[in-house]
């Protein structure tokens, strides 16, 4: 993966070298690695993927301390909603609170 | 596994430590790279729930992904002893929304300056680099930089030490781009906001503000050039805010928003966010919440043993060589001290080259150790007297860790 990406970068710079663009500041462009991380399996699951989804990747939640209750997942899940104007209905608050301390939490 | 196992076995699960394709400067296409083989690999910080993957990212050789979308990497703290001067392609990433660019027209980039000023403006990064420039080497450090060892866990993006690093930032004094555009009585602070931004118009867009004293203080940059390159795309190019001797949330990337205020901003990322306990120790007792809280700002002071590693085995009467590197909020340090007997008694390490009042300092000391094990510390004392806690200090955000490290070897 080096070598073609270093191919790719000797040809370009070569070709900007050829046309005389010694540009101070060019164009810029990258490609993001995609996403790897899912959700586990289980009741809840559907709701964490609509809901957590849509702003940030699962790994968000699976990289946080694992010996959280409930109580800390509802937090989050209310933080989400009324700070970060995640638009997650009333009704799911609990499900998603729920799978959060059942999966990654202290509640089994 | 045994301990002795274990403290021998590098933090990277593979050792496939690819470099990246050294320098990218501007003009290149990057293409996404080919990631199954990097995948594979993870390391493992010192840290419960730890383990993270190890990725290639444009422009970066492979580092610790604490998430992906937006992304966040960390910098392996085997780094730190690499060279005082963090490599462009090591140095940490910290987005915060998802909405990141991924695609900039260096060329067509331009930063806007208006509020309360006597001529708006509108600059090309060609522009302002035809206006003052200023260089000097500085520490950007993430606020939540150690967050994972805090005790009591807190939420929020679980990293260990290598949310820092330190490079040459070369730019223009953001003072020079006010004066151009001519602040005018009254104004109160200065408001800063990038290309990035969120993924739902019901989030708040990341934006900070410094007070205006401190916006014109001639040494706060509009940086162009990070280590005599470009700026890597996931730090900001192709120009951030830098702000020396403060936490990284005010260093604003890809730059392109300059609005004077006549108040004071109070968006969420400055009036709830970003906050700490109004007390001198920035902190509350564990498990509590602070009845005051102000924005955070400074850099307290820290040091770290950088040429060994806890759990290390090492040779039992032999002189012990030892190095690390301190930084403060730009008081500069003074004084690093190391002890080896779990801090019981210090001897004052040989401070390195003086690369500036914010940049990471390097220091080493040589000590013999007897057999069985023994607890290494560091301290640093800068030059107003301030150094660090024996304890770590706790506050429900946590920010700000500065305790006394503590590095276990074992001599032998």
């Amino acid at each position: 993966m080096n070598h073609s990406n270093n191919m790719r970068w000797a040809l370009l710079v070569g070709t900007l070298a050829a046309l005389g663009a010694a540009a101070p500041a060019a164009a810029l462009k990258i490609e993001l690695p995609v996403e790897t991380a899912a959700f586990k399996r289980g009741p809840g699951a559907d709701a964490a993927n609509e809901q957590c989804r849509t702003c940030h990747s699962v790994d968000y939640i699976t990289t946080q301390p694992r010996d959280k209750p409930l109580a800390f997942w509802k937090a989050e899940v209310e933080k989400m909603k009324k700070v970060y104007g995640a638009p997650i209905p009333d009704d799911r608050i609990d499900e998603l609170a729920d799978y959060l301390a059942r999966n990654y939490g202290t509640d089994k | 596994m045994d301990d002795t196992d274990k403290a021998k076995r590098s933090p990277f699960a593979r050792r496939q430590f690819l470099r990246a394709a050294g320098a990218l400067g501007a003009g290149s296409m990057i293409g996404a790279q080919a990631l199954d083989a990097l995948a594979a690999s993870t390391y493992m910080l010192p840290i419960g729930n730890g383990e993270r993957p190890v990725l290639q990212y444009p422009q970066k050789r492979p580092l610790i992904v604490l998430t992906s979308r937006p992304p966040q990497l960390e910098t392996p703290f085997e780094v730190f002893n690499e060279s005082v001067i963090t490599p462009n392609d090591a140095f940490f990433v910290r987005y915060h929304l998802a909405g990141v660019p991924t695609d900039i027209d260096g060329d067509a980039f331009r930063i806007n300056v208006k509020g309360k000023v006597n001529t708006p403006l509108t600059l090309s990064v060609a522009e302002l680099k035809k206006l003052d420039s200023i260089e000097y080497v500085a520490v950007n450090q993430c606020s939540g930089n150690s967050r994972g060892l805090f005790n009591p866990r807190v939420a929020g993006g679980q990293l260990a030490n290598g949310a820092m690093g330190n490079a040459k930032w070369r730019g223009t004094p953001l003072k020079a781009v006010l004066d151009k555009a001519g602040v005018q009585a009254g104004a109160k602070q200065v408001r800063f906001d990038g290309l990035d931004g969120p993924v739902l118009p019901t989030t708040p867009d990341f934006a900070k503000a410094l007070d205006v004293d401190h916006a014109m203080d001639g040494e706060v940059m509009i940086a162009y050039s990070m280590n005599d390159a470009d700026l890597p795309m996931l730090n900001g190019y192709p120009v951030r805010l830098i702000v020396p001797g403060y936490y990284g949330t005010y260093w604003v990337k890809h730059l392109n928003e300059i609005t004077v205020l006549d108040g004071v901003l109070d968006n969420f990322w400055m009036a709830t966010a970003y906050r700490i306990p109004d007390d001198a120790c920035a902190c509350v007792p564990p498990g509590t919440g602070p009845k005051k809280t102000t924005p955070i700002n400074r850099f307290d002071i820290r040091s770290f043993i950088t040429s060994v590693k806890d759990g290390a085995k090492v040779k039992a009467g032999s002189p012990l060589h030892l190095r690390g590197i301190a930084f403060d909020g730009g008081f500069g340090i003074r004084e690093v001290d190391v002890s080896t007997d779990g801090g019981r008694t210090w001897k004052e390490a040989t401070l390195g080259k003086d690369l500036g009042k914010y940049s990471f300092r390097e220091w080493q000391t040589t000590v013999a150790l007897g057999r069985g094990t023994h607890e290494l510390k560091v301290r640093a004392v800068n030059a107003i007297g301030q150094s660090q806690p024996s304890a770590p200090l706790w506050n429900p955000a946590g920010y700000m860790r500065n305790v006394v490290e503590t590095t276990r070897v074992t001599a032998a």
